[in-house]
């Protein structure tokens, strides 16, 4: 760790102790968040998103393939993420390495397992051709808590995402339909992230709160209240009772957030 | 489709977008959108959305590429895997490798960069969404962002691309113009001093018709010139305001 983090290490864990934090939220609350969609002419569905600093711009194409040999009766999604040297000074061009690839990973897992894209429903003909949802990830601008700006940016892309059935007509087979169609989605789980300073639980972490951090927890929660995903970052450790506070804290900004997500998306 | 197909100007000079042969798309400029970078800019052209962002001057990694004598400018060119029709591949390609050297040289040229010796100046564009004309776009974005990152220069380098559809010469090609068109003729200047920063050109043009394409985007440029200092303005006036709350 260089010298700068080691300061502010300091001084953020003093203001922590006077339940504090340096952009003057509680421990609890989020930055500001915006979402924006239908942002890229060009994709078949795109969102801003802005929590803080942080920006986030996601994009999904949409195309004809195969599905996979073990899973015939369904649609394809992949997701990469791209840490482009525009949104830090600190991000490298060329292919991604470890950050880009767990990030790509958790906002993918959130929205594979959560099946909110009703993959079945994506398939053309079983076992030979389906459509292939791409989301790609193009982080903007790095101030903290890239997953959940991810994670909130690929649902609300993938919420106005429309499949252009109309400019593959000729390739579609007889009888499938020829018209562009939503993307069909259920509701969507939330990603809320908290960090670990010494003995502080705290939301939403900024940058400086984020390269400090000791420990990383992320819990994704719907809109029953259940927990769909989760994953914990860095060397650190939580006990089990802050692992308790992160969820109480995930299930009510993931209520608020997602009530933003849908305000966005028309719903 | 054939080019022969579509008509891309009609008898009366009216193109597919309803623009004359002399008009630019409608730009928009912001500058200073990204927190992070030293500088940035956001740019709306037609339908083109770029991007750029300014590092430095920092020390040039690896050490190799240092000029013992001034500051290299390195110029990265990306697209957005989603900002094309058919999703590309995410990650540098052959094309993308060209225009980011071309723009790096056209932006050396007006950065003094012997001021800042074995530094670089990063230069980061990002096509978001791509409709003909973006590399014009992003090195005018970019010339922007350079001045919002305070890099010092001897002018701000602006761009604008000039050719020929269905037998005419127009100004700033769109999608179809540039896909079934004639020519394309993209430049950039250094509009105080009208010195040629980029010029490439592919097509067909007779030597008379290079002459008018050519006065044709340096007119563009003047105008693209304005938009780029307004944005500027617009950013320091509202920087003002700020302190003075």
């Amino acid at each position: 760790m260089t010298i700068v983090p080691v300061i502010k290490r300091d001084y953020i864990t003093k203001l922590a102790e006077q339940g504090k934090r340096i952009d003057g939220r509680t421990f609890d609350t989020y930055r500001n968040i915006e979402i924006e969609t239908k942002v890229v002419n060009k994709a078949e569905g795109s969102a801003r998103v802005k929590i803080g600093n942080t920006q986030v711009l996601v994009g999904i194409k949409i195309d004809l393939g195969e599905p996979f040999p073990d899973s015939p009766n369904m649609g394809v999604l992949s997701t990469a993420a791209e840490l482009i040297p525009l949104a830090s000074p600190d991000f490298e061009s060329g292919p991604p390495r470890e950050d880009a690839i767990e990030l790509a990973r958790v906002v993918d897992r959130g929205v594979r397992e959560s099946q909110v894209v009703d993959v079945e429903k994506l398939v053309i003909t079983p076992g030979e051709k389906v459509w292939i949802v791409f989301i790609d990830i193009h982080i903007l601008d790095y101030d903290g808590n890239l997953f959940d700006a991810a994670s909130l940016g690929a649902l609300a892309a993938l919420s106005t995402t429309i499949i252009p059935a109309k400019r593959f007509s000729e390739q579609l087979p007889e009888g499938y339909q020829k018209e562009d169609f939503p993307l069909p989605m259920s509701k969507p789980p939330i990603s809320c992230t908290a960090v670990k300073i010494n003995d502080f639980v705290l939301f939403d972490p900024c940058f400086d709160e984020e390269i400090i951090a000791d420990a990383r927890l992320t819990v994704a929660t719907d809109h029953k209240g259940d927990i769909r995903a989760m994953q914990k970052g860095l060397e650190g450790s939580f006990t089990r009772d802050e692992i308790q506070k992160v969820i109480k804290g995930a299930l009510d900004n993931g209520q608020e957030i997602r009530k933003r997500l849908y305000q966005s998306i028309g719903k | 489709m054939m080019k022969s197909d579509i008509e891309l100007i009609d008898s009366e000079g009216k193109r597919l977008d309803g623009r004359s042969p002399h008009d630019l798309r409608k730009i928009k400029i912001q500058a200073g959108v990204l927190h992070r970078a030293d500088g940035s800019c956001y740019l709306e052209w037609g339908g083109n959305k770029v991007i750029a962002a300014v590092y430095g001057p920092r020390e040039a990694v690896p050490r190799h590429t240092q000029n013992p004598l001034r500051a290299i400018v390195q110029a990265r060119y990306n697209m957005a895997a989603f900002s094309v029709e058919d999703r590309k591949r995410p990650g540098p390609d052959r094309r993308s490798v060209e225009i980011s050297k071309v723009i790096s040289e056209a932006l050396e040229r007006v950065v003094l960069t012997e001021q800042f010796p074995r530094a670089s100046i990063d230069v980061n564009i990002e096509v978001l969404d791509a409709e003909a004309g973006t590399r014009c776009a992003g090195l005018t974005a970019a010339g922007v962002a350079l001045v919002d990152a305070g890099i010092p220069m001897r002018d701000i380098p602006v761009a604008c691309a000039a050719g020929k559809i269905g037998g005419k010469v127009v100004l700033d090609l769109g999608k179809e113009e540039d896909n079934f068109g004639d020519a394309d003729l993209p430049i950039a200047i250094s509009p105080r001093t009208g010195e040629v920063l980029l010029l490439q050109m592919d097509g067909h043009l007779t030597v008379d018709e290079f002459n008018q394409a050519f006065d044709l985007a340096l007119k563009g440029c003047y105008t693209v010139s304005e938009i780029q200092k307004k944005a500027i303005m617009e950013k320091y006036q509202s920087v003002a305001a700020e302190v003075q709350e």
